[in-house]
This record gives structure tokens, C-alpha cells and sequence, in this order.
């Protein structure tokens, strides 16, 4: 059993959704990001997607952009990603870590090179936004071989016709994305976010996470009565940029993160009443 | 003559989109099955004979096809070389090639039930063809355009604005092609249900390339009969601009499987393609990569991180290239080269005095290719320009430049 397929069961059997927390690696810089990540577990996140930082993230939204020019400017790179990663997994062996970015970086890393030093660093799963089933073979195909989870977006677009295709070689969890848009944009009707999960289940046993659009611990409340798992991002990039001065972190960078994700983490936990 | 056989430079894409190991479909799981619709559509499209006829009709007398031929004697003398021709897309509605892909895509949008047009535009060229388009078609459009090219292609925001766009500056990185194109896919990606993407070149996702060239292969095709007609043989050699690269595999096309035709594609050699970040010569001085749903050469760092590159063409300051050309490059069948801003203005000046056209800045790239290659030709050979657009969008900042404002 992978360690993303171990928190899903244990998050299930304590009858609650995970709580998957997105940040970008290296925003504001190195040593704060790694704090943020490492306070992250403590604070009730149950899985971390680590941002891959991308000069053009075409499926994001303004905060998401900015966090990731910050990352940039601090003079992140695919190679201090895995770096960090591999300094969190020396003190925590069990939270389930999800790179998240776009093709190119790895494309220009070597995929061969990527999945190496991936595992080796101690990186579960991948979610690549501009790798549809249609390029499986760029990176998924070896991924999964190499036993790192493919994690795959599902979206309000792909229909039951398309599902199928989709979730064919996606493993770990399925990454429901509640809107047509880009993070950190608003959810218009939380009933059909519930419908569509329902969908997705009936079409597979892998957990169901739900993100794009989730701000605060009511939102996660409210759509983890259905989902296996709520994903935050933008709020917590957002909170990250609130307490800069100057572009440069302060005191309350991480403390800002940490008592978000543990507030919406009260919300996790009355999710399922 | 076969052009299609099992060795023709004309059969790609395949099935995956791809030409080689370039283009492709990366693009977020939202946009996948409309990619896959507008697939099924243009196939359809294209073996419809009333798509063709609708088409057909609006390009002999909306858009004013075919361009002339034009042999332009002065530049000719003054070169001293082969003898030169301009194929006149610039003669077009609205002013460049543009249009022929517009006019195809539009009919697209229209089959498909869209009810919203959204575009990028760099010199604003596409930008006016597609609100000139979604007027006559009665279509709101939105236009997103980088800061800086709102600024220095200032009248065709005005032409886009009168046709009633909306025009969406964006100020993201340089504020330039590349920034716009991200916004036009963020829109799209949350509107993907209403909303038609029409994509001004030969780049993005499949179909894009493929559809975009075929409307653009007008280009090369009406070249050949043209020169057939008037020369009775093929010319010796055809030049092109190449941004994403649409007029230019638009004129290439039909002469992929002619030996004998040299092609020669101009790249934004900007200030000189050894300056870092300094040009947007994306097969000169770039690496493949994936942006922007295809894989195809791109200007970008160590990293895989994209570089903004430069060029004084807003048209051609773009760090990617159509996929397409990409292959072109790699199988040596086309020779790629820089042309830098001064080579440009230059030609831009030349073409002005010497034959009383304007040229657009990009198509002016081209010219100064020309420049190059038609003085080691001989006499009675022929090498024809793509004159790809007219340049009365550029008198403002080539005015500046030559400090005439």
C-alpha cells in the first residue's frame, strides 16, 4: 500500500475527508517554505501537494502565478524541489507528498533523471496539469512503473464517455476539479460538486478529492460530506503573500499558514457531522 | 504530381498531432474534450462541400483572394540577384494573412454553436481579423493582448475596439504574445462551454496547427498557380516570417515535396541572437519543449523555465514556434535564420522607398532574408516574399525609432 493510499484508508476510518493542503516550493524563499511545509502535518494537513514552480501556469489563478514568480525570483528550481522533499522526508516518514506543476520543468530535467531522484527523494505522487491521458506516455506510463502515483484531473468537462480514459492509469486518488476555470476561482453551485463525486465513485474505488475553489472550513465542511478529500491551495498561497513586507517573509509567514490549514481543518473534521 | 506519398514532408500530423516529436496535445483536463470536438468537427468541416463553398466565397469577396503576385522590379535592379516577388497578402481585408485562417475558424465556431469568440494577438493583426470576423458574424469577442504590444500597436487596438472587442491588456511577465496566450487559455478554461478559441497561428494544441495551416495553405497554393501561370515553372526559392510561423507554413506547404524550391523562414533575431533574452528566435537559439499544448522548439533557461525573448515585431515576439516548423527544421528541409530589429528596419525602409509598399514590421524579417539570399542567386532565377501584412500599424514606433516623432 503506497503512503497516499495508507492516509486515504486511515482518513476514512477515522470517518473524516483528508485535508490535501497545496504550497509553492521556494515562495517566498527556501528556508520559510520549508518551515511552511514542515508545519504543515501538525496543522492537519493529511497529504501536501508541493507546487512545482512554472514560469507560465496556464490553469492558475492570479495568487497561484504570483506564488510562483516569488518561488522563481528566490531562485527555485525542479532540483531544490526535490531537495526540500527530500529534507521534510528525514523527519516525517509518513505524510504523503504530491508534486503538482506543469510538463516542461520535467521534460527538461529528463524524465528518466525526474523519476529517479523523485523517488529517491521520497515524492508519492504527481499531478501534471497539462499531461491529459492523451500523453500518457510522456511521464504517467513511467511513473506508475517506477511506483510513483499518477494522480489525475478530473474536471466538470469530462463526461461518462471520457471517464474511463481518464481514470485508466490514475492512481493514489482522483483529483476532482470542482469548476471550468482556474484556482482559486468560485465554486457556483456546491450540490453539483456532490454529484459529480458521486459520478466519479461509481466509476471507480480510488478516493475522490475535490479542489479549485475551497477557502475556508465551511466550504470544506460542506464538500466533504461527499468527497474523500478536500484540497486547499490558493487561500494558503494568498496567506502566504499577506504577510510579506517588501516581497521578503516575516515573522508571521508561517504561523499565517499554519493556523489556516488548522482552521480549515476544524471544518475537516465536521465534515461527515 | 503525388504529393502525399509514404516519404512527402505533407502528411503530418498523425494521429497523435504530432509532426515528429513535436506538437501534440498538453493541455488541462478541462479543455481535452472540447480539443477532441473541434478535432471531429474540422474533419467533418473539411469533407463538407457547403464548409468549402461558404468559405470559398467569402474569401474570393470578403477577403479579396487571391493576392496578387507582384514582381517587384526596383528591388530586383537594386539587388542585383534573382529576381524578386512579392506574394501580396498585405492586400488582404483587414490587412494581413490573418483573415485566411479567421474566416475558417469562425465557420468553425459557428457549427459548433459557440457563442463567444476569445483570441490572442501580438501585433494585433489576428486580433483585427477576428473581431473583423466576429462583426460580420455577430459574435462577441474578447482579444487579449500583452501591455506592452497594446502600446506599440496602437492602431489596430483602436481598428479592434471599433469592431467592437473587448481588448484585455495583459500585464503579466513582459507583457507580450506569450503572456497574452496564457490569459486567452485561462479564459477558455473557465469557459469552455460557450466559448470558441481561435487561435491566430500554427501552434497550441492539435488540431490548431494542422487547421490553421490548411486555411493558410491558400497561400503557397495560389503562389504556384500564380508563378505557373506567369513563369511557367516553380520559383526557385520562397521566404517567410516566421512568429508562431502561419503565413509562413501557410506559403511552404505546397512546396514541401519540391526539391528544388529552397524555403527559407525568418526568425526575430531581436538584438542579435547572442544576447541572453535579447531575441525571439526560438529554432535559432532555443531547445524543444512543451508550452502551450505542444511541443515544439522554445526559448527557455536550464530549467525548462520560459524565457520572454524580444523582438522589435510584436507580431514575432513570441519564445515558440508552431509545431510544424519545428519538424521542418529538424529535417533540414527549411533553413530557419535570425534576422535582428536593425536588418529589419533596414528592409522595412528599403521596401518602402524602393516599391512603395509598407511592409509590416514582420513581414519585413522576411524581406531582410530576401535581402540575403536573392544577391547569391542568379539572374534568371526567382525567390518570392510572403509579404505576409501591411505596415501602417508600425509608422508610429518605426517613426520613433528613426526619430522622425
Amino acid at each position: 500500500m503506497s503512503r497516499i493510499e495508507k492516509r486515504f484508508a486511515e482518513c476514512k476510518a477515522a470517518g473524516r475527508p483528508a485535508l490535501v493542503t497545496y504550497v509553492m516550493a521556494g515562495d517566498p524563499d527556501l528556508a520559510t517554505s520549508q518551515a511552511i511545509m514542515e508545519a504543515l502535518p501538525q496543522a492537519g494537513s493529511d497529504i501536501i501537494e508541493f507546487g512545482m514552480p512554472f514560469s507560465d501556469p496556464m490553469a492558475d489563478g492570479v495568487a497561484i502565478q504570483l506564488g510562483g514568480q516569488r518561488a522563481l525570483a528566490g531562485g527555485m528550481t525542479l532540483r531544490g524541489v526535490l531537495d526540500m522533499v527530500e529534507t521534510f522526508r528525514r523527519k516525517d516518514e509518513n505524510t504523503p507528498i504530491v508534486l503538482m506543476g506543469y510538463y516542461n520543468p520535467i521534460y527538461i530535467f529528463g524524465v528518466d533523471n525526474f523519476i529517479a531522484a523523485a523517488k529517491h527523494a521520497g515524492v508519492d505522487g504527481l499531478i501534471i496539469v497539462d499531461l491529459p491521458p492523451e500523453e500518457d506516455d510522456e511521464l504517467c506510463i513511467p511513473a506508475l512503473k517506477a511506483g510513483i502515483n499518477f494522480i489525475r484531473l478530473t474536471t466538470p468537462t469530462t463526461d461518462d464517455k471520457r471517464l474511463p480514459a481518464v481514470l485508466k492509469n490514475t492512481s493514489g486518488f482522483v483529483y476532482y476539479v470542482s469548476m471550468t476555470g482556474v484556482t482559486g476561482a468560485v465554486i457556483k453551485s456546491r450540490g453539483a460538486v456532490g454529484e459529480a463525486v458521486d459520478r466519479i465513485k461509481s466509476h471507480t474505488d480510488l478516493p475522490v478529492a475535490v479542489g479549485f475553489g475551497i477557502k475556508t472550513a465551511e466550504d470544506a465542511a460542506e464538500i466533504g460530506k461527499h468527497a474523500d478529500g478536500i484540497v486547499v491551495g490558493t487561500v494558503l498561497v494568498d496567506a502566504v503573500a499577506k504577510t510579506l513586507v517588501d516581497g521578503k517573509a516575516t515573522d508571521k509567514t508561517v504561523a499565517a499558514v499554519r493556523d489556516l490549514v488548522a482552521d480549515i481543518y476544524s471544518g475537516v473534521k465536521r465534515a461527515r457531522g | 504530381m503525388d504529393t502525399t506519398g509514404i516519404n512527402s514532408l505533407r502528411n503530418g500530423p498523425d494521429e497523435e498531432g504530432r509532426f515528429g516529436i513535436y506538437g501534440g496535445r498538453f493541455v488541462a483536463e478541462t479543455l481535452m474534450p472540447l480539443v477532441l470536438d473541434l478535432e471531429r468537427e474540422y474533419r467533418a468541416a473539411k469533407l463538407d462541400p457547403a464548409f468549402k463553398a461558404e468559405l470559398g466565397d467569402l474569401s474570393t469577396h470578403y477577403a479579396g483572394r487571391p493576392s496578387p503576385l507582384y514582381f517587384a522590379k526596383r528591388l530586383t535592379d537594386h539587388l542585383g540577384g534573382a529576381k524578386v516577388w512579392f506574394k501580396r497578402e498585405e492586400l488582404n481585408h483587414t490587412g494581413s494573412h490573418k483573415i485566411n485562417n479567421c474566416l475558417g475558424q469562425i465557420l468553425l465556431a459557428k457549427r459548433m454553436g459557440k457563442t463567444r469568440v476569445i483570441a490572442e494577438t501580438g501585433a494585433g493583426q489576428h486580433g483585427v481579423a477576428t473581431a473583423t470576423v466576429c462583426a460580420k458574424f455577430d459574435l462577441p469577442c474578447t482579444i487579449f493582448m500583452g501591455a506592452t504590444d497594446v502600446e506599440r500597436q496602437m492602431p489596430n487596438v483602436l481598428r479592434m475596439k471599433m469592431l467592437g472587442a473587448e481588448v484585455r491588456p495583459v500585464t503579466a511577465g513582459a507583457g507580450t504574445l506569450k503572456d497574452a496566450m496564457n490569459e486567452a487559455l485561462r479564459d477558455w478554461v473557465t469557459n469552455v462551454e460557450t466559448t470558441y478559441y481561435l487561435i491566430g497561428t500554427a501552434a497550441g494544441p492539435h488540431p490548431y496547427p494542422e487547421m490553421v495551416r490548411d486555411f493558410q495553405s491558400v497561400i503557397g497554393s495560389e503562389i504556384k498557380e500564380q508563378f505557373q501561370a506567369s513563369e511557367g515553372q516553380l520559383p526557385d526559392a520562397v521566404v517567410a516570417c516566421v512568429g508562431g510561423g502561419s503565413n509562413a507554413i501557410g506559403s511552404f506547404h505546397a512546396f514541401l515535396d519540391d526539391p528544388s524550391v529552397a524555403l527559407y523562414g525568418a526568425e526575430a533575431g531581436g538584438h542579435g541572437i547572442d544576447t541572453e533574452n535579447g531575441h525571439a528566435a526560438s529554432m535559432t537559439g532555443g531547445r524543444p519543449g512543451v508550452l502551450h499544448g505542444n511541443r515544439t522548439y522554445l526559448l527557455q533557461d536550464k530549467d525548462g523555465q520560459i524565457l520572454e525573448g524580444h523582438s522589435i515585431s510584436a507580431g514575432l515576439d513570441y519564445p515558440g514556434v508552431g509545431p510544424e516548423h519545428s519538424f521542418l527544421h529538424d529535417s533540414k528541409r527549411v533553413t530557419y535564420a535570425p534576422i535582428t530589429d536593425a536588418e529589419a528596419l533596414e528592409a522595412f525602409q528599403l521596401c518602402t522607398r524602393m516599391e512603395g509598399i509598407i511592409p509590416a514590421l514582420e513581414s519585413a524579417h522576411g524581406l531582410a532574408q530576401l535581402m540575403k539570399v536573392a544577391p547569391t542567386m542568379d539572374k534568371d532565377q526567382s525567390i518570392v516574399l510572403c509579404l505576409s501584412g501591411r505596415g501602417d500599424k508600425d509608422v508610429e514606433s518605426v517613426g520613433k525609432y528613426l526619430g522622425l516623432l
